[in-house]
C-alpha cells in the first residue's frame, strides 16, 4: 500500500508543480494578479508532499518491502538499519526522488519566509523553481519510478554495494545535493531578477543566504567525499581527478565565484550581469554533474543508470534548463543596467580578478572532464588524469591565492597599493622563509614546495584584516571570511604537506615481525578472524609505536562481504597531532614456486602521511568560516525586518 | 546608474573592458586546456601502442589490457608480482609491488598506472574491476570483444 500511496503523492506534488508554473507565470501577465495569491501556497504544499513522498520511500527502506523493485535490488533483510535509510538515497531512483525533494522543500522555504524582493520577481523565480522540477519530476515518474513493484517478491534482496556500506554514505549525497540544489534557487533567483529586469542589491540580499548554504553544503560534501576516497579505497590518496570528483568539484568553483560576486553586488551594487551569468552557471555545474554522475557515461561506484534512456532524458533536461536560460540572459542582458564602478586596484578588483581565475579552473576542469567523452564518441579513448589537472589549475590557481592574500587588505571602490604594501611585507617575508627553509629542508617536488611556502603566507595574510580590531567586536561576517581564508591555507599546506613528506612501507610481514616508518615503529601482533552483520573479516592486530612511547593499536581488515559477495580492504588509521598513520591489510602471500602454498607472512601497506589531515581540516574551518557568514547575514536580515516592521507600526 | 558613477570618464567602457579582460582569461584558459589536453591524448597505452611509441621514463602513463594466464609470479618479498599484460597483439611485463585490488586475477582486465622503462612498466597503481559495476572506463569494450580475442590468443 505505501508503495502506490507515494507514488499518488508524488503524483501529487509534480502536478502542483505543473500549477505553481501555470500560476507564477500568468500572475506576471497584465490580467493575471488574481493568480499569483495562490502560488506561495501551492509551492509550500508542495515541498511538504514531495517530502512525504520520499519519507515513504524511507519507510519502504527501513520495513524491506521486497514486492517493491528498488528495495529488491538494493537492500537486504540483514542489512544495519543506518545502511537499510542510508541504501534508500544510495540508487539511482532513490538519489532523483532525494533531489526534487531538496528542490521542493528549498522553494516551499523561498515561499514562505522570502518577502524583501519586488511580488512579481517572486512570482517569476517561484515559477522558474517549478520549471525546473517539472523535468526531474517527469523523469522520475517516466524514466525512473522508485516506487515501481515487483511480482513475485524475491525471498531476498541483492544487497548494497560494499563500498557504500560505510557511515559517509549515510551523509555524503545528501550533503552534496543540498549544495547542488540550493543552487537551483539561486538559478530560479537569477531567472526571476532576469524576467523582471530587477538585478540590484536587494536581489543579491535575497540571494545570499541560499549561495552560502549551498556553497557550505558543496564543501562539506566534497571534504566528506575526498575523506572518504581516502580511507575507503585503501590508496592513500586524497584526491584522483576522478570525473565524479570533478563533477562535485565544478559546482563549488562556480558557486565560490558566484559567492564573491553576490556579496559585491549585495554592498556595492556593481558586478550584477556578472553575478546572473554565474547565478546560471552554477547551477548549470550541478546539473552538468549530476548528468555526468547518474547517466552511466562514467562507469564508478556513482553510476547507477545503466539504462541509456535516462542518460538521454538527463541530456535533454540539462539541454532545456541551460538553453532557456542562456537564451533568457542573451535577450536581457543588455538591460541589466550597469553598477558601481571601481578602480584596478580595488576590493571589487580582486574579486573580479578572482571571479576570473575560478572560472579559468572552472573551464579546465570541464574541459577535461569532456574531452574524453567527447573523443570517445569519435572512437578513441583516452584518459585525462592528474597529469593534466593539477599543472593547469594551478596555473590559475596560484595568482588567485596572491590576490586573495592582498584583497581583503584593500578599500572598496579606490585604493592605492602603496598604503597596503608595508602591511603585506609580513605575509611575503613568511612565504619566502618557508620557501627557502622547506627548499633546503629537501623539498624536490615544485608542486609540493609552491603550495607548503603559499600555505603559512596566506595563512598570516588571511589573518590580517583583524589587525587592529577589537577581537570581539569584530563583524562575524569578517570572521566568516577570515576563517575561510585560514582554511583555504590550511587545506594547501596538507596537501602539501601529503605530497612532500609522506613515506611509505610495503612488506610481508610475519606475526610477531617489526618494522620502522619514519618515526613509528610498528608490530603485527597478530591474525585474527572476526565477523560483522553481514560480512567476515580477518583482522591485524597492529601495535605502533611513536617515537618509542606508549604503543597504539590498529585494526585493519580484509573484509569479506556475502551479500553481494566481495572482498574489500577496510584501513586503519590513527591520528596525532602532527600526521596520520595509514594501515591496510592485504592478502595471505604465497610461496612464489606453487601459489597453493600459505606461507604466513602477511601484506601490509603502511603511510606515515604527516600533516595530512589539515587537507579535511582545512575544508571544515572553510565550511565554518561560510556558517559564520551565514549567520552574520541572516541576523542582519531579521534585524532589518523588524526595524522595517517597527517603523512601519508607528506610522501606522 | 551610470549616471551616479564616480569616474565619469570612463563611464561607457568599463562594463566592456571587464568583459574583455573575463572573456580574454577564459580563452587563454580553453587555449591551454587544449594545448595540454593534445599533449594528454597519449596518457592511455596499450601494450602495442606502447612498444611501438614508447613513452618517456618520466612520464606518469597508464597501461589497459589484459592480464594474460598463467603469467602471475609472485617474488620472494611476498609484495610484488610481475605479470604479462596483452592487448592481443603485444606482450609487456609488468611489475607491481603493493596490495592487489581483491578482483585482480589472471584473464581479468586491468588498467595500470606507472612508468614505462627499459621495456618494463613498473605500476604504482592497479585500477581492477571493482564489481560489475564498477569497471575502469579504458577497460570496457576491451571485456567483450577484444578481451576473447586476447584471452583465445594467449592461452
Amino acid at each position: 500500500m505505501l508503495a502506490e500511496l507515494g507514488l499518488a503523492i508524488l503524483w501529487m506534488a509534480a502536478s502542483l508543480a505543473g500549477l505553481q508554473l501555470i500560476a507564477g507565470s500568468f500572475s506576471l501577465t497584465k490580467d493575471g494578479d488574481g493568480l499569483g495569491a495562490i502560488v506561495r501556497p501551492v509551492a509550500i504544499v508542495q515541498g511538504v508532499l514531495v517530502a512525504l513522498a520520499f519519507a515513504s520511500l524511507i519507510m519502504l527502506f527501513v520495513e524491506t518491502d521486497l514486492s517493491v523493485k528498488l528495495v529488491a535490488d538494493n537492500s537486504h533483510s540483514a542489512k544495519p538499519l543506518i545502511y537499510k535509510i542510508a541504501g534508500t538515497w544510495g540508487n539511482h531512483e532513490g538519489s532523483m526522488l532525494l533531489w526534487v525533494t531538496v528542490m521542493g522543500l528549498a522553494g516551499g522555504i523561498v515561499a514562505a519566509v522570502e518577502r524583501r524582493l519586488p511580488e512579481r520577481t517572486m512570482m517569476a523565480t517561484l515559477a522558474g523553481q517549478a520549471f525546473v522540477s517539472l523535468g526531474f519530476y517527469a523523469f522520475l515518474l517516466f524514466a525512473s519510478n522508485p516506487f515501481q513493484r515487483l511480482s513475485p517478491a524475491p525471498q531476498e534482496g541483492n544487497g548494497l554495494n560494499p563500498l557504500l556500506q560505510d557511515p559517509g554514505l549515510a551523509f555524503h549525497p545528501p550533503t552534496l545535493y543540498l549544495g547542488y540544489v540550493g543552487l537551483s534557487i539561486a538559478f530560479s533567483f537569477a531567472i526571476g531578477a532576469l524576467v523582471t529586469r530587477e538585478v540590484g542589491p536587494a536581489f543579491a540580499r535575497a540571494m545570499r543566504p541560499w549561495v552560502l548554504g549551498a556553497w557550505i553544503f558543496l564543501t562539506l560534501g566534497i571534504t566528506a567525499g575526498s575523506y572518504w576516497a581516502y580511507y575507503m579505497l585503501g590508496w592513500g590518496g586524497w584526491w584522483f581527478w576522478d570525473p565524479v570528483e570533478n563533477a562535485s568539484l565544478m559546482p563549488w568553483l562556480a558557486a565560490t565565484a558566484l559567492l564573491h560576486s553576490v556579496s559585491v553586488l549585495a554592498a556595492r551594487n556593481a558586478l550584477r550581469a556578472w553575478t546572473v551569468m554565474l547565478g546560471v552557471v552554477a547551477f548549470s555545474m550541478s546539473m552538468i554533474g549530476t548528468f555526468l554522475v547518474r547517466s552511466g557515461i562514467l562507469t564508478s561506484v556513482h553510476a547507477f543508470a545503466v539504462d541509456p534512456r535516462r542518460g538521454g532524458f538527463i541530456l535533454a533536461l540539462l539541454a532545456i534548463n541551460i538553453g532557456a536560460a542562456l537564451v533568457l540572459f542573451a535577450l536581457r542582458a543588455g538591460t541589466v543596467t550597469e553598477g558601481e564602478r571601481f578602480e584596478v586596484t580595488s576590493r571589487e578588483a580582486s574579486l573580479v580578478f578572482n571571479n576570473v581565475m575560478l572560472s579559468c579552473i572552472l573551464g579546465i576542469v570541464l574541459l577535461g572532464t569532456l574531452y574524453p567523452l567527447v573523443t570517445e564518441a569519435m572512437g578513441v579513448k583516452v584518459s585525462v588524469g592528474p597529469p593534466y589537472f593539477t599543472p593547469m589549475s594551478a596555473v590559475f590557481a596560484v595568482p588567485m591565492l596572491v590576490v586573495l592574500a592582498i584583497g581583503p587588505m584593500l578599500r572598496w571602490r579606490h585604493d592605492r597599493f602603496a598604503r597596503v604594501r608595508a602591511v603585506l611585507a609580513m605575509p611575503l617575508g613568511v612565504t619566502i622563509v618557508a620557501a627557502v627553509g622547506f627548499a633546503l629542508g629537501g623539498v624536490r617536488s615544485p608542486m609540493a614546495l609552491l603550495a607548503l611556502s603559499l600555505a603559512p603566507g596566506l595563512g598570516v595574510a588571511s589573518l590580517l584584516p583583524l589587525r587592529g580590531r577589537h577581537l570581539a567586536r569584530a563583524p562575524l561576517s569578517l570572521w566568516g571570511m577570515v576563517v575561510a581564508h585560514v582554511g583555504i591555507a590550511v587545506a594547501l599546506f596538507g596537501m602539501g604537506a601529503d605530497a612532500a613528506f609522506t613515506q611509505q612501507r610495503l612488506l610481508a610481514a610475519s606475526v610477531g615481525q617489526s618494522t620502522q616508518l619514519g618515526p613509528w615503529r610498528i608490530t603485527l601482533a597478530s591474525i585474527e578472524p572476526v565477523a560483522g552483520p553481514n560480512w567476515t573479516a580477518l583482522e591485524a592486530d597492529l601495535s605502533a609505536s611513536y617515537a618509542g612511547g606508549a604503543p597504539v593499536h590498529l585494526h585493519p581488515q580484509s573484509r569479506t562481504f556475502w551479500a553481494p559477495p566481495q572482498t574489500t580492504s577496510v584501513s586503519a588509521l590513527h591520528t596525532v597531532w602532527n600526521g596520520q598513520l595509514y594501515t591496510v591489510l592485504g592478502e595471505e602471500t604465497h610461496d612464489a614456486s606453487s601459489a597453493a602454498t600459505p606461507t604466513g607472512r602477511w601484506q601490509l601497506r603502511l603511510w606515515w602521511k604527516p600533516f595530512v589531515p589539515m587537507i579535511w581540516l582545512g575544508g571544515i574551518l572553510v565550511a565554518l568560516g561560510g556558517l559564520l557568514a551565514m549567520v552574520s547575514r541572516v541576523r542582519q536580515d531579521l534585524k532589518r525586518r523588524s526595524v522595517r516592521t517597527r517603523s512601519r507600526e508607528r506610522k501606522a | 546608474m551610470a549616471g551616479f558613477s564616480v569616474v565619469p570618464v570612463r563611464a561607457k567602457h568599463q562594463r566592456l573592458i571587464l568583459l574583455g579582460v573575463a572573456l580574454a582569461a577564459l580563452v587563454a584558459a580553453g587555449l591551454l586546456a587544449a594545448w595540454a589536453l593534445r599533449n594528454q591524448a597519449s596518457y592511455f597505452y596499450v601494450p602495442s601502442e606502447i612498444i611501438a611509441k614508447p613513452p618517456e621514463a618520466d612520464r606518469s602513463v597508464r597501461l589497459g589490457g589484459m592480464v594474460v594466464r598463467g603469467s602471475m609470479k609472485n617474488a620472494p618479498d611476498g609484495v610484488t608480482v610481475n605479470f604479462i599484460v596483452t592487448d592481443g597483439k603485444q606482450q609487456v611485463p609488468v611489475r607491481f609491488a603493493g596490495i592487489k585490488p581483491a578482483l585482480f586475477v589472471e584473464g581479468s582486465g586491468v588498467v595500470a598506472e606507472g612508468h614505462w622503462q627499459d621495456g618494463l612498466f613498473t605500476a604504482d597503481n592497479l585500477l581492477a574491476k571493482h564489481d560489475e559495476k564498477y569497471t575502469p572506463r579504458e577497460m570496457q569494450g576491451m571485456t567483450t570483444d577484444q578481451a576473447h580475442k586476447a584471452i583465445a590468443e594467449t592461452k
